[in-house]
């Protein structure tokens, strides 16, 4: 099983609390534990990745086993940390005022 | 007994103010999607208790909320806002052609015939139809391919479908605004658009008198009169008789033509509402006086409505949607400003009173007349 960690608002959007646990099928990356999320949370969909581009949006970031994972290509395999529920994969908004 | 319910969008959520007809004591209820910017909150003309709310963040996005039950609670629906075929390209600031790109929904406006019909106006400028109570999204594309769209540009504050005016009427008509590219109108369901601007003068684009390019603010109708338009431009209010084909200005002894909101008594025609603005670069009322304008020979003779609001060191913006009437005798008119306060006048403009004084700044005001 998956652990994903959620932004405050996220969390409230899905009404969760705390992480997310996610049997998630075949390989383990940023996209097939997405998919599996926005297949269990559909109201999720288009709040991480853009609707139109399929892409991270621009002020979240994709955080695991202290490692900012937002820059690599979302279908790579995630660290086995992650793929065994060791470690969360940590989806953060940026911080900004306002 | 009647009742209000009064839809408040703000920088930070969405809130339900409501009254009996009276509309004296208010009860508060809210923040609705705390922590969100809530464009625009709008209840069904068919039933009063569909209401759809246009939620978005810098962060996550755009979501769309629906109510079933007056605002007690709310559910996501459909937020997938794809524009039919190949977007193409609009004017960016610097003059180049900039891809389509969906950021926001702007305004919603449910049908007045289906509870599950409701259209969206949307940033990059395009018209959207849900006909399943939001769970999916169309776009009415004839007016984004419109001859003119490559030459749409944004205003400052993006290039955003702000206004969306159903004809009572006529099913099949259709009136819509762009910042920055002008009043269109369909006679076909959405099907082809053109351009109805002529009239409209803008000095600050190049062609004064252009087909497009124009940055109307807000289109107001009142049902019994569907020919007759009433627009608050950039700069200059304007009036048309004839559905748009002609406009002519009715700004009159106004103190500045500049504003955004524009609204229509209820129960008389020729009774409209602004609120003058100092300037493009002043986006406060003139003097730091907050009046409300109304004329009652439908524009020119403008008078000003001030008890109630305040006449020394006030620095609000009332922004394009965020003005409303309801339909009580006599009528009750609402506005929302940036500094988070809503008013009420059920009276008809002549006395004001403030329903809040510290909400977030004020996005949007509709208001919900309930038998």
């Amino acid at each position: 099983m998956v652990r994903v960690e959620l932004p405050y608002h996220l969390r409230n959007l899905a009404e969760v609390r705390g992480e997310i646990t996610l049997a998630v099928s075949g390989e383990v990356t940023i996209n097939s534990v997405l998919d599996a999320l926005e297949d269990r949370y559909p109201e999720l969909q288009g709040t991480i990745r853009d609707r139109a581009t399929g892409l991270r949006r621009p002020f979240l970031r994709y955080f695991a086993c202290q490692c900012d994972l937002s820059h690599q290509s979302p279908d790579e395999p995630l660290p086995e940390a992650i793929a065994v529920g060791a470690e969360p994969l940590i989806v953060l908004g940026a911080i900004a005022g306002g | 007994m009647s009742a209000v319910r009064v839809l408040v969008g703000t920088r930070k959520g969405a809130f339900v103010l409501t009254s009996d007809g009276t509309r004296k004591i208010w009860q508060v209820a809210g923040p609705h999607f705390a922590g969100w910017e809530v464009f625009h909150v709008a209840g069904s003309p068919v039933d009063p208790n569909r209401l759809y709310a246009s939620q978005s963040s810098g962060w996550f996005g755009q979501l769309v909320q629906r109510s079933d039950d007056g605002g007690k609670s709310w559910q996501p629906v459909g937020n997938e806002f794809k524009y039919e075929g190949t977007p193409g390209t609009h004017q960016w600031y610097d003059g180049t052609q900039h891809p389509w790109e969906f950021a926001r929904v702007w305004h919603l406006e449910p049908s007045p015939r289906d509870v599950d019909e409701v259209y969206a106006g949307v940033e990059d400028a395009a018209l959207f139809r849900s006909t399943d109570g939001g769970a999916s999204w169309q776009e009415l594309a004839g007016l984004r391919q419109h001859e003119s769209g490559p030459f749409w540009q944004p205003g400052a504050g993006g290039m955003c479908l702000h206004t969306i005016v159903l004809d009572p009427a006529d099913p099949q008509r259709i009136y819509v605004a762009i910042s920055a590219a002008g009043a269109f109108r369909t006679d076909d369901g959405g099907e082809t658009w053109r351009p109805i601007n002529r009239g409209l003068h803008s000095e600050q684009i190049p062609v004064p008198d252009a087909e497009v390019g124009h940055c109307v603010h807000r289109l107001a109708m009142h049902p019994a009169q569907p020919g007759v338009l009433f627009m608050q431009k950039h700069w200059d209010v304007m009036r048309s008789d004839d559905a748009g084909e002609s406009w002519h200005e009715v700004s009159g002894n106004l103190p500045s033509d500049f504003g955004f909101a524009i609204a229509v008594h209820a129960h008389q025609p020729d009774t409209v509402y602004v609120v003058p603005i100092k300037s493009d670069s002043e986006h406060f009322p003139p003097e730091g006086k907050l009046r409300v304008y109304r004329t009652r020979s439908g524009g020119n003779e403008w008078e000003p409505l001030t008890e109630g609001l305040p006449q020394q060191d006030c620095y609000v913006n009332v922004l394009r949607d965020a003005m409303a009437v309801d339909t009580l005798e006599p009528c009750g008119v609402y506005f929302g400003t940036t500094g988070g306060q809503v008013y009420v006048s059920p009276d008809g403009g002549d006395r004001w009173e403030a329903i809040c004084r510290d909400l977030p700044a004020v996005l949007s005001v509709e208001v919900q007349t309930l038998e």
